[in-house]
């Protein structure tokens, strides 16, 4: 039995979980999920299966872009992944101590997320076109993104990227690490800060435990979770 | 070693404190000399000259009421000097000096202007909407600047796309928001980031397709009352730093710069 979409907003209160309403997938909910078990934030899943459950959504109003990532949290319907990510993190503390440690943590995510979007769209490109894309993600990965975070960890010799605490930022750029190692497994050779990193964050008990079987934490995505996608949101 | 041995002393400093007391633009201009443009103060944007990504800082400067001067990248040689510099955390642009940083990633730049000018909200909540808000015009945007990249036996559908999800997605998710608090402003009854941003892509739209808010009155009128602010109704004449929409030279010119 679905949930009804049309519940009255106020029945989940601040102190309910969040709910994450997406496929039962890594795509673009994956990074909230990274972000709210790293902030030790225990929270429900909808997954989207059918074409159906995706346009009650849209009847119901519920998609202010008629969009999915949607996470329901705090008595709000939350849409759009940055915007969503930006009030996890500024509401866990995950957002650094003042304007400019947040700017340099907005550029790194961003950053990330470029790379990150490379990796999201590989399964839904053609066939001809994965090898270069597989090869594009590599070179990006190693020659523009993964440079940047081993100088700033070089020069400041902290354990996190920005203002010696974690952020945000460090858990992103943790997730981005293992989603460019399942495709080339060797990509930090050339990086003892960022193997170094990996390590430290592995071992953090939030991300240590959102890394072990039974988390939350989606597979990468195969071919059911490509037809799936595209059979809901019905693009040819 | 005194200040004079360093040769600080005589002529060399009073030419400097002379310069320290010149308006900015001409300190620039004299000396060169990177203390005085920070002194300045004045951010520093570095891009093509044309619209692109870095038009929304413009306007978002602009309405804040920030002088802001601009160094515009006009051949490839430009771009592969503030790469090899080391002023492009990512070997990209929009990138823009302000307040000591090399900024880089629109969003990221963006954020910090509207939070340092009070065009962020009071709390977390009202940033929230004003995120969601504007990554919805970010991704209608998005689409109406890529408009002269595709190929151009596909410039016909993504028009009429682009039109699509304007009048089905994204207005109708704004005029409902003033509908239901019947505010002058999308978030917290004052003049956000989301505001000056929705105003942008309305502009922009209406470049597509000139009728294209015949079905929103709200945002009409959103349009008329956010136009009149002063400091943007000053962006908005002539003479202005508000870039024209881009013609097919300045594409190809781009293009030739970036590779594309």
């Amino acid at each position: 039995m679905l949930p009804s979409w049309t519940e009255n907003q106020e029945l989940r209160s601040m102190s309910e979980k969040p709910r994450l309403i997406y496929f039962n997938g890594r795509g673009r909910m994956e990074s909230v999920r990274w972000l709210l078990a790293a902030a030790r934030v225990e929270f429900e899943e909808i997954f989207l299966d059918t074409r159906e459950q995706y346009v009650k959504l849209i009847k119901d109003g519920s998609l202010m872009f008629q969009q999915v990532p949607l996470v329901e949290i705090d008595g709000m319907k939350m849409v759009q992944t940055r915007a969503i990510l930006s009030y996890i993190a500024g509401k866990y503390n995950l957002y650094g101590k003042d304007l400019k440690e947040r700017a340099f943590i907005d550029m790194y995510v961003e950053g990330i997320t470029d790379l990150m979007h490379m990796i999201l769209m590989f399964p839904f490109s053609p066939p001809e076109a994965k090898e270069k894309n597989l090869a594009l993600i590599t070179e990006r990965a190693t020659h523009r993104y993964f440079p940047v975070f081993e100088k700033a960890l070089k020069q400041h010799g902290q354990d996190f990227l920005v203002g010696n605490q974690v952020s945000w930022a460090d858990i992103q750029l943790m997730e981005v690490i293992l989603a460019v190692e399942e495709k080339t497994p060797a990509v930090l050779l050339a990086f003892p800060q960022l193997q170094a990193f990996k390590t430290r964050m592995s071992n953090m008990p939030a991300i240590k435990k959102f890394l072990q079987p039974g988390s939350p934490r989606k597979p990468p995505p195969d071919d059911h979770y490509v037809s799936t996608v595209l059979k809901v949101l019905a693009e040819e | 070693m005194s200040a004079s041995e360093r040769g600080w002393g005589g002529r060399r400093r009073q030419a400097l404190i002379s310069v320290l007391s010149w308006p900015p633009a001409q300190r620039k201009e004299r000396t060169g000399n990177r203390n005085a443009e920070i002194m300045a103060g004045k951010p520093k944007l570095h891009y093509t000259n044309g619209r692109g990504k870095m038009e929304s800082i413009r306007w978002l400067l602009a309405a804040a009421g920030v002088e802001f001067e601009e160094e515009f990248i006009e051949t490839k040689e430009d771009l592969e000097k503030l790469r090899n510099d080391g002023s492009l955390l990512f070997q990209q642009v929009p990138m823009v000096e302000i307040d000591g940083m090399k900024m880089v990633q629109t969003r990221a730049i963006l954020s910090y202007i509207a939070a340092k000018h009070n065009l962020y909200g009071k709390d977390l909540k009202e940033r929230a909407w004003i995120d969601m808000y504007v990554e919805g015009t970010t991704d209608l945007m998005g689409m109406i600047m890529y408009l002269p990249f595709q190929p151009a036996e596909a410039k016909e559908k993504n028009l009429a796309l682009i039109i699509e999800r304007a009048t089905a997605r994204y207005f109708p998710a704004y005029e409902k928001v003033l509908k239901d608090h019947g505010h002058d402003y999308l978030v917290g009854n004052k003049l956000s980031w989301a505001d000056i941003h929705l105003l942008e892509a309305i502009l922009m739209a209406e470049e597509c397709k000139p009728d294209i808010l015949s079905a929103f009155p709200l945002l009409q009128a959103f349009k008329g009352r956010i136009s009149n602010i002063p400091t943007i109704k000053k962006f908005l004449q002539p003479g202005s730093q508000r870039k024209p929409p881009a013609d097919e030279k300045f594409i190809a010119h781009v293009k030739k710069i970036f590779n594309m």
